[in-house]
């Protein structure tokens, strides 16, 4: 007691020097405040602290609200501890951290501030920590405050600017000053223009700050002095009836009817020898009789009464409800509505674009699929129904590329020429074997080569067995392209965006500039007249399947990366494939790619508008085919000569 | 359109005319154009010997049942057997369309499981009535209509999180009404969407490319757990008849065989009545070049569609008789990959000819259930052991190939040869 009141003594002596005290030294100023903290004293404790601004300040507050500060019950003075043991504990210096000495546990009393106190102390940090010299610790707070926003926070931030003397950090707060400023500002002007600040923002931080204050509940009757968002009338339908009901009872206004399930309870509760208020059981089994009873029943008083379901209707036709903005003050609700309209609409325009860049990206990989199809049917006039498993086929050599070329760069180099070498040669092998003989029978080709895909995909399920296998991509495919909160999209989708877009360049070189272009369009037009000038239409037929071929097996490659490799990919893009071609027109590079244009925006579109449900999507989209085809037959663009069929 | 009769054709699929029939009618035409028209029977005694060899079957197969004392055919093989029926009755359908038609439909498992489903609700909403009535029969008041149907529609859609009764199973509390909806439904779906696909002549590849895709935007369709028939969940427990909970399922499955045999027969013979006339030989021009017929001066469209129509319903009917066997019908049953198996089977089979087709569902479902049952011997290679229940696809893959490149006509071509020689 007696050191107490010397150190007293000696604090007031040093202060009168305007020397700085020390950290120990001011809280022995106020050791019955910070022993016994409260949520009243501790506000009086902490700013001491804060004008004192004594080196260790702020890892005191840590460890104080981590309870890791224990007073020395001897002197009272107030140390860290370690300890190995439990027992003894080695006494640590609260400013500099050094050992002073050890004791034991009875003569230690931890400090144990309560949760009230720990919040105000957890604030204080926050300003602590706003003000450190160390910007990453600055950015770390704001991190933390940005994650879990506070009343607390919001005095001590906007302090913070002023001194802040990183440009990118104070513009950080700025934003964060005002983010807060929506919910916590006292002065109604500077908290609708914080709210007026954020017109047209994107960020999902602005909608979370702002939804809150424009948060209604829906009361009965019309409340005076309070924020009214609309009212309603149960008569012009505004509010539906068990709300309604729901509502009204609760203040009293209509007297709650007892529901069917309570009705049909008191009436079993009341069976008396077979008979429910007069009724013989058996003719209970109509809901009038059921009625009846029940209204015995209530005329004896052995249940609560019940009016018929119109009397309730009638009481509420008159009433009003209204919903009411739990933000008391009007001017900042509408400010907070226009904001938040203005920022819909951005929203809006984004989530459009995004879609774009969806049904983009679903397009390509449409058109990767469908491209050799499109090839091999409009040249040849035959369908390949092995088509998928050609898609496969080339997933799968990804795959096995992958297991023995563990760099996924080089790997996915060597995977693609791969893949359109192996296609290419089950291409060229099934039109060699099988093709060639149905040249006169498309319709059996069509059978023959789905004889074909049922066999390769069995064979693919036997060797690779049923489970899906990985096709990873390389690190610098991982990730996505991220635009604002709204608009993001993968780099494999972009990826698989520039193949397709590099097919297609090539392809229309190919069938436009080249010799080879110039035979394959000669035979499409007419074999005959194209063999009598010297070109052979079976070489050109056996190149042009090659072809198609291996670009499915490339686009298997590409659609592995992203989707599962399994033995039945194929047939997952297979219809999906034909519908590209058929919608497109066959036989042209442009038509399929305006068919999976079309399709792809078409199930993007479809899906955006119920986006529960992709099954839905697929189904209304087949239906519109279906009924495109009715008005092009031939699809967008329609083919003259051999391909265009009879 | 027009430029095909004036050059030599590359598509269209036709087979060699004359050998179409199942009983060739240009020869005996040609020599009894003067003498009285002979019975139909008479002029086509391949009917007769299908008819006598399938009541053959179906006695033999009676005698030899479980129901009826021997027991040498388990309950499930007869089952097996009965569906194989239906499938040969749904294969004829496919033939008259597709080798006599020439519409090569990859879309008529959807009406087969349209008819399924149809009957499968009445099935299932009696089934679960009589439950839902025994379970209420205890409680202290006796259930009003109300409480039996919300009952009802817990019971059945609870697996699909509703309890309310959709709009479309408003008859399935009528045997009559969901029996008529098997012919109404299917009929109905294949009358407009034939219209749309004949109308705007759609034709060959394109047409079975959009008849899958209508068989794959159903099959989708159902697969949604608000499509109010339980999604992919489908229907199930359709092997227990309602009223009929005494009846042994050994007995049910000799009635379902029976009907289906029956169906089987005036299935055949109305196949064989609309090919022989004159409507066979228009819907047959049809088949091989469709634009003389129409310069003839007839509607193609309008034949057309009645065939499609009529297959459509024979594949619905079949249907229904089909899943009450099965026990269970569910959304993948109609995926487009079945309607490209029925065309294998009547591919096998033979088409352009009746019992082709029978002869190729036949074959290949019995071959398939033997093979992926287990039934068929593994093959020791010393190597590698061939266990046909994985290689079982790869062998009817290659089979199938084999058979559209060395055997167009299928295995009834090899019967008309065999007759033609002796």
């Amino acid at each position: 007691m007696m050191f107490r009141v010397l150190a007293v003594l000696w604090l007031a002596l040093c202060g009168s020097f305007v020397q700085a005290l020390s950290l120990q030294e001011v809280l022995q100023a106020n050791q019955a405040a910070v022993e016994k903290a409260s949520r009243k004293t501790v506000d009086a404790v902490l700013s001491d602290l804060v004008t004192a601004a004594a080196p260790g300040t702020q890892t005191f507050i840590e460890k104080w609200a981590d309870r890791d500060v224990w007073m020395r019950k001897e002197d009272k003075l107030f140390f860290f501890v370690e300890t190995d043991d439990k027992k003894t504990y080695t006494l640590l210096d609260i400013e500099t951290g050094a050992p002073i000495s050890e004791a034991q546990k009875r003569d230690l009393k931890q400090l144990k501030p309560n949760s009230g106190v720990r919040s105000v102390l957890a604030s204080y940090l926050v300003q602590f920590k706003l003000m450190d010299p160390e910007p990453r610790r600055r950015a770390q707070a704001l991190q933390s405050i940005e994650r879990d926003p506070d009343e607390s926070h919001y005095a001590p931030l906007k302090a913070s600017i002023e001194a802040e003397d990183y440009p990118a950090l104070k513009e950080r707060k700025e934003r964060l000053v005002r983010l807060l400023a929506i919910r916590f500002e006292p002065d109604e002007a500077t908290r609708i223009a914080a709210i007026e600040s954020f017109r047209g923002n994107l960020s999902v931080e602005a909608r979370a700050a702002l939804n809150p204050i424009v948060e209604t509940q829906t009361v009965f009757g019309v409340p005076e002095n309070a924020n009214i968002a609309r009212i309603l009338r149960y008569d012009q339908g505004d509010i539906d009836q068990t709300t309604a009901l729901r509502l009204a009872s609760a203040a009293g206004a209509i007297m709650p009817q007892p529901s069917l399930p309570e009705r049909k309870a008191a009436l079993e509760a009341n069976i008396v020898d077979g008979v429910v208020g007069g009724v013989p059981l058996h003719q209970l089994d109509r809901q009038a009789a059921r009625d009846a009873a029940y209204e015995a029943l209530a005329k004896a008083g052995a249940v609560p009464d019940w009016q018929a379901a119109q009397s309730e209707q009638d009481a509420l036709a008159e009433m009003e409800f209204a919903v009411v903005y739990t933000e008391p003050s009007a001017a900042v609700t509408e400010a907070a509505e226009a904001t938040l309209a203005s920022i819909n609409q951005s929203v809006g325009l984004y989530q459009a674009l995004d879609l774009g860049l969806d049904a983009l990206s679903l397009a390509s990989i449409f058109f990767l699929a469908a491209i050799g199809l499109a090839i091999t049917f409009g040249v040849m006039g035959v369908i390949n129904m092995a088509h998928g498993e050609f898609i496969m086929m080339g997933a799968y050599t990804g795959y096995v590329v992958q297991l023995f070329v563990p760099n996924y760069t080089a790997s996915l180099l060597i995977a693609l020429p791969l893949a359109f070498a192996v296609t290419f040669g089950a291409g060229v092998a099934m039109e060699r074997l099988v093709i060639r003989w149905l040249y006169d029978r498309p319709l059996e080709t069509l059978l023959a080569t789905f004889g074909i895909s049922i066999a390769l995909q069995q064979i693919a399920k036997n060797i690779f067995g049923t489970q899906a296998r990985p096709l990873t991509a390389p690190g610098w495919l991982d990730g996505a392209w991220v635009m604002n909160d709204i608009v993001s999209i993968s780099y494999i989708r972009i990826a698989i965006f520039v193949l397709g877009v590099v097919f297609f360049c090539l392809l229309l070189f190919i069938l436009k500039r080249t010799r080879l272009g110039l035979e394959v369009r000669a035979v499409t037009q007419n074999p005959r007249m194209a063999s009598s000038m010297g070109i052979n239409p079976d070489r050109i037929n056996m190149l042009t399947f090659g072809i198609g071929s291996g670009i499915a097996g490339i686009a298997g490659v590409a659609i592995g990366l992203y989707a599962k490799v399994t033995s039945e990919m194929g047939s997952d893009y297979i219809v999906q494939s034909f519908m590209t071609v058929v919608v497109g027109g066959v036989g042209n590079i442009w038509g399929t790619l305006l068919g999976a244009g079309l399709i792809g925006s078409l199930q993007k579109g479809i899906e955006w508008l119920n986006p529960s449900n992709t099954l839905a999507a697929q189904t209304y989209m087949i239906l519109f085919i279906i009924l495109f085809i009715q008005f092009r037959p031939r699809g967008i663009i329609a083919l003259k000569g051999r391909a265009a069929g009879d | 359109m027009s430029s095909s009769s004036f050059r030599p054709k590359y598509g269209g699929g036709e087979l060699p005319a004359g050998q179409g029939g199942a009983a060739p009618p240009s020869s005996g035409d040609a020599k009894g154009g003067a003498t009285p028209r002979q019975p139909f029977i008479a002029r086509h005694p391949s009917v007769l010997i299908f008819l006598v060899m399938l009541a053959a079957f179906t006695l033999g197969v009676t005698v030899l049942s479980e129901a009826f004392g021997t027991a040498i055919l388990s309950t499930s093989f007869i089952k097996t057997l009965g569906k194989t029926l239906c499938l040969c009755l749904i294969a004829i359908a496919m033939d008259l369309v597709w080798g006599y038609c020439g519409i090569l439909s990859l879309g008529h498992f959807a009406f087969f499981g349209l008819g399924g489903y149809m009957i499968g609700m009445w099935l299932m909403y009696e089934r679960t009535k009589d439950i839902v009535t025994n379970s209420l029969a205890n409680a202290p008041l006796p259930p009003t209509p109300d409480e039996i149907r919300d009952a009802i529609g817990t019971q059945i859609f609870g697996v699909v999180g509703g309890a309310e009764i959709p709009i479309i199973w408003y008859f399935a509390d009528s045997l009559v009404a969901q029996l008529a909806l098997v012919v109404i439904v299917p009929g109905i779906l294949a009358l407009v969407f034939g219209w749309l696909a004949f109308r705007s002549r759609v034709t060959g590849v394109y047409l079975s490319i959009l008849t899958q895709a209508m068989t794959l935007a159903l099959s989708l369709y159902l697969f949604q757990n608000d499509s109010g028939l339980r999604g992919n969940n489908g229907l199930s427990g359709l092997q227990n008849i309602p009223g009929l909970t005494d009846v042994p399922q050994s007995i049910i499955s000799m009635w379902f065989f029976w009907a289906s045999a029956l169906a089987l027969a005036f299935g055949y013979l109305l196949a064989a009545f609309v090919t022989s006339g004159k409507f066979g030989s228009v819907i047959r021009g049809i088949r091989d070049d469709e634009a003389r017929v129409r310069f003839l001066g007839y509607n193609v469209e309008a034949y057309k569609l009645v065939v499609f129509a009529l297959t459509a319903i024979i594949a619905a009917i079949a249907g229904a008789l089909y899943y009450p066997q099965a026990g269970i019908i569910n959304p993948a049953e109609i995926a487009p990959i079945a309607s490209i198996y029925l065309a294998v089977w009547v591919a096998i089979g033979g088409r352009g000819r009746i019992y082709g087709a029978v002869i190729g569902a036949a074959f290949v479902s019995l071959l398939s259930s033997w093979f992926t049952g287990g039934g068929a011997p593994n093959i020791n290679l010393g190597f590698y052991v061939i266990q046909w229940t994985d290689w079982w696809l790869v062998l009817l893959g290659i089979s199938f190939v084999l058979v559209t490149l060395l055997a167009p006509q299928g295995i009834g071509g090899l019967f008309d040869k065999l007759v033609r020689k002796s």
